[in-house]
């Protein structure tokens, strides 16, 4: 199927257009209340909440004999909870760090669901069928009355975010101050936990319990590249992942077989990698390129030592010296010729026949200057006040 | 224009009913006159444990009003517990805390906190100006977002500490004395009578240290009560009124020039063998004293100027944070 065809789908396809709906509304909740759970290192507490809900999601089955969303839907939100209460109180009783405690729900709560699965899937029921697409998500089980719960809760999730945005925030940079400022951080880390838990359950359906916590890590890790407000985080977080969201749904939902939520995790993937790679300041390429040209400066002003402390041994400073001579005194260390042509553009070296180069006055003031700051240090013309900035 | 306070004379023992001139009608949570006779702060029969190990036991301090208070000991002597008991951070398995009267819930509103700078990510996306509004948060209330008047609020505490210009500045550009001055604006916007500061001075550089030499006496000029953890014995008689002497007991409380004795400080950084590396033995002491009552003569004597304080703990500013908490 090209690409074009997708695109006609997600806007005629009435299926393609329900699924990318409700993908979109799931991947901004899920993204956008990650950058919470990201920033308070809590990443893992989404794994564990995810994992956790699967025996919900069995038991609630088994329970009332209906398959419809709501009814499953809030068995995981109540075994996700369970879940997330039994970290707190591992944690509480301090025997056992908060890693731990998460992998030990994790797996307990999984293990439990995945054995009450493989039963329920044993049994002479028909109904049963399909139970395990909330393993690795089913977007094309998702039902316009569906789309319509994910849409309404996912506004109130929005809402509640706006209202308590002050409390959030200080919850997530320093909850002890904002407790001795009075205010009570219990329930507002319940409340924000609350959310993160509903997001997460309202998402299983599409996404499926493995791997649901990568839409809630994924966008915010990757907003957290390009931006240094925690408002634009969070929208960019929301945008990236209903972008996931439905690029992901569309692509599986247009073959037949494939599991809606490895495709829409790769998706987010894709995105963290190209944002840790490409993103201005943080980004790896924009480092390695800060790097090289630190490098090239020490570099050039080796070289350019190295010239001044040869134009002392002559009378006439201008005098011009081999290219070998100063390879050999730079360690044999390639990119001399590179250094001598920076020194050039500069003006602090001048070229002449026979690949011989001479030290400017110029060359030598800053030479002398080097000399007494140090090499390697801010030269006058390149202005990166930008870095660092410690004025004291 | 402030009047520089005079360590012996009235700023010592202040009236009751006495306040600076801008200490009027400050102070959101106690609108009414505070009672100044009775201790700003009053901690009785405290004992915090982290499960079995005691951290503070069976602890009584009151700090004054309107006095600038060290809190002083060794690595692991509970000096961030009993401040973070006092604010209610921590749950102290007994004892009795009065803040300006007032059980720690309520009380804890005419508090300013001052946390270690190390406690918080400063890689977090947010900007100078944010971090000290966020000192506004408490009197604001549910659902109500800062406005203009937090923000200018935030930009004078900014500029009490010299650093209005680094506003906009993301907070993750910061040294670390440039952090610990935010962390000193956020707690000045919230205009509270009592300052609670876990390790100010704290590895920052010396323009800092004044910086905050300077908010520290503009504070008590006010009268305003801060209490601070404090390393750097050397400078506990020039910065301070009153010195706590703590290692999970009370050793010693009161004003300096009668309680930093070189006895009360070898008691409480010397007899405590748990604690034997935080002990650089003072120059002349055979041997660290085994306990209180050790027979050091003199008491009083040579601790009241700064020159002859003993510092049995030469390098104490450069030492990592207590453990405690």
């Amino acid at each position: 199927m090209s690409l074009a065809e997708i695109l006609h789908g997600l806007l005629f396809d009435f299926t393609l257009r329900t699924v990318a709906l409700g993908a979109a509304v799931l991947g901004a909740l899920a993204g956008a209340l990650g950058c919470f759970a990201v920033l308070r290192r809590q990443s893992l507490l989404g794994d564990a909440i995810s994992h956790a809900a699967l025996p919900g999601i069995v038991l609630a089955f088994v329970l009332t004999g209906s398959r419809a969303t709501p009814v499953l839907v809030l068995g995981a939100g109540i075994a996700g909870w369970l879940g997330t209460l039994a970290v707190l109180a591992i944690v509480r009783g301090g025997r056992l760090p908060e890693d731990t405690a998460l992998g030990i729900v994790l797996s307990v709560f999984f293990g439990f669901g995945m054995v009450l699965l493989t039963w329920v899937q044993g049994r002479p029921d028909a109904r049963q069928a399909g139970l395990d697409t909330f393993l690795f998500g089913q977007a094309a089980t998702v039902l316009p009355a569906d789309v319509a719960l994910v849409a309404g809760v996912g506004s109130a999730a929005a809402l509640i975010t706006v209202l308590f945005w002050k409390e959030f925030k200080l919850l997530s940079f320093d909850p002890d101050y904002a407790r001795a400022l009075g205010l009570p951080m219990g329930r507002v880390d319940l409340l924000l936990t609350g959310l993160l838990v509903v997001a997460i359950v309202l998402g299983l359906q599409m996404v499926g319990v493995v791997l649901m916590s990568a839409m809630v890590v994924a966008p915010a890790a990757a907003a957290r590249q390009w931006t240094d407000s925690l408002r634009t985080m969070v929208l960019l977080a929301g945008v990236l992942g209903a972008t996931a969201g439905v690029t992901g749904a569309a692509l599986s939902a247009t073959a037949r077989g494939v599991p809606t939520g490895p495709t829409i995790v790769l998706v987010a993937s894709g995105i963290v990698v190209i944002s840790l790679l490409a993103a201005p300041r943080r980004g790896l390429v924009a480092e390695v390129m800060r790097a090289a040209r630190v490098r090239r400066r020490i570099r050039a002003d080796a070289v350019l030592l190295d010239l001044y402390a040869l134009s002392r041994q002559h009378a006439r400073s201008a005098h011009p010296h081999a290219l070998g001579t100063l390879q050999t005194m730079g360690g044999r260390e390639r990119g001399v010729t590179a250094s001598l042509r920076t020194l050039e553009a500069r003006g602090w070296a001048a070229p002449s026949a026979g690949e011989h180069w001479a030290i400017t006055e110029e060359g030598q003031l800053r030479a002398e200057h080097l000399l007494r700051t140090g090499v390697g240090g801010e030269d006058p013309e390149s202005v990166e006040g930008a870095e660092g900035g410690a004025e004291s | 224009m402030k009047p520089e306070p005079t360590r012996e004379g009235d700023g010592r023992r202040p009236g009751p009913g006495r306040r600076g001139p801008e200490g009027r009608g400050r102070g959101d949570a106690s609108g009414e006159e505070i009672d100044r006779t009775s201790p700003a702060i009053e901690v009785n029969d405290l004992t915090v444990a982290y499960r079995e190990q005691p951290v503070l036991w069976d602890v009584d301090v009151a700090f004054r009003h309107g006095a600038l208070t060290a809190i002083v000991g060794p690595n692991g002597a509970g000096k961030t517990t009993l401040i973070q008991t006092i604010l209610g951070l921590v749950r102290p398995a007994a004892g009795r805390i009065r803040i300006l009267g007032q059980p720690v819930r309520e009380g804890r509103r005419s508090v300013a906190y001052v946390p270690q700078r190390g406690s918080v990510d400063w890689d977090f996306p947010t900007s100078v100006l944010d971090v000290v509004v966020m000192g506004t948060y408490g009197r604001l209330g549910w659902f109500r977002r800062p406005g203009r008047r937090e923000r200018e609020a935030a930009l004078e505490a900014l500029a009490k500490v010299g650093m209005e210009a680094f506003a906009e500045r993301q907070i993750r550009q910061l040294s670390g004395g440039q952090q610990q001055r935010v962390f000193l604006a956020r707690a000045l916007v919230q205009e509270a009578p009592i300052y609670l500061m876990d390790e100010p001075f704290q590895g920052v550089d010396a323009r800092t240290e004044r910086a905050i030499v300077e908010v520290l006496s503009d504070l008590r000029a006010r009268g305003d009560t801060v209490i601070a953890v404090h390393h750097a014995l050397q400078t506990v008689p020039e910065y301070f009124d009153d010195v706590v002497l703590l290692n999970v007991r009370r050793i010693a409380s009161g004003p300096v020039p009668q309680v930093f004795t070189e006895e009360n400080l070898r008691t409480c950084y010397g007899g405590r063998v748990p604690f034997l590396h935080a002990v650089a033995g003072p120059p002349g002491a055979g041997s660290p004293a085994p306990g209180a009552g050790s027979p050091v003569p003199g008491p009083g004597s040579s601790a009241s100027s700064s020159g002859a304080a003993p510092s049995p703990r030469p390098g104490a500013s450069a030492r990592p944070a207590d453990g405690s908490a």
